[in-house]
């Protein structure tokens, strides 16, 4: 499932994917108005499907990159933090 | 269950708080993967990013074979989570979908308790079958 990533100097990073992604990619007018439009209202609703995201990451001693719609059809328990080494 | 952890360090700064403190904590490492979220892309639109101390906050999402949230939760940096509240949750979750949706956990349910069966002849009857007591035990 996830892939391991070569590293370098760049500071790998991922994002949103799915249609929210594509559509602020549009160039189109309309789109763009849409996607204005959406940031407003919360992408997360309860029962509803979670937008799909890419992120590199760290995993027993390996890079990788994992996208979230790569785990459908198992429970996913998803955990942000404020950040590495902030005591709680 | 598959656990994702992210914050917006790096995969570097990953490795080094894994390899120095958590190692220490838990045996073999952080068992899951540890994902880096620069600039906050994905907290954003979930939600718990904080735009002025740009950091994520503890944000929790129990997410459904389906790709579904069926639960979160929220909290500020400085209080940690209840682990077992979490563990209670998925475990309600996942046994109202093994009844394909007929049966429905009441508050305080944990595995082994009475769960409800909703339906005509429960409606004005759950006082027979669930004390109030059952939700603080």
């Amino acid at each position: 499932m996830p892939k391991e990533m070569s590293v370098g100097c760049a500071r790998p990073t991922g994002g949103p994917v799915g249609e929210g992604a594509k559509k602020a990619s549009s160039k189109n007018e309309k789109e763009k108005e849409k996607t204005a439009v959406q940031e407003v209202s919360p992408m997360i609703q309860i029962g509803k499907k979670v937008p799909d995201f890419t992120a590199p990451g760290y995993h027993q001693g390996k890079f990788i990159s994992i996208q979230l719609s790569e785990y459908l059809g198992k429970w996913v328990l998803l955990c942000f933090y404020p950040g590495d080494f902030t005591f709680v | 269950m598959e656990v994702l952890s992210v914050s917006i360090d790096s995969v570097f700064v990953h490795k080094m708080w894994n390899d120095n403190e958590l190692s220490k904590m838990v045996e073999g490492g952080v068992p899951f993967p540890m994902l880096s979220d620069a600039g906050g892309r994905v907290g954003k639109v979930y939600g718990v990013f904080d735009e002025d101390a740009g950091v994520e906050n503890r944000g929790r999402f129990l997410i459904d074979p389906d790709g579904a949230v069926q639960g979160y939760e929220v909290l500020t940096p400085p209080v940690g989570r209840n682990i077992q509240e979490t563990l209670r949750q998925i475990q309600a979750f996942q046994f109202v979908r093994k009844s394909k949706g007929k049966k429905a956990t009441p508050s305080g349910w944990q595995p082994g308790k009475v769960s409800l069966t909703p339906g005509p002849d429960l409606v004005g009857n759950v006082w027979k079958v669930w004390k109030t007591s059952m939700a603080f035990d």
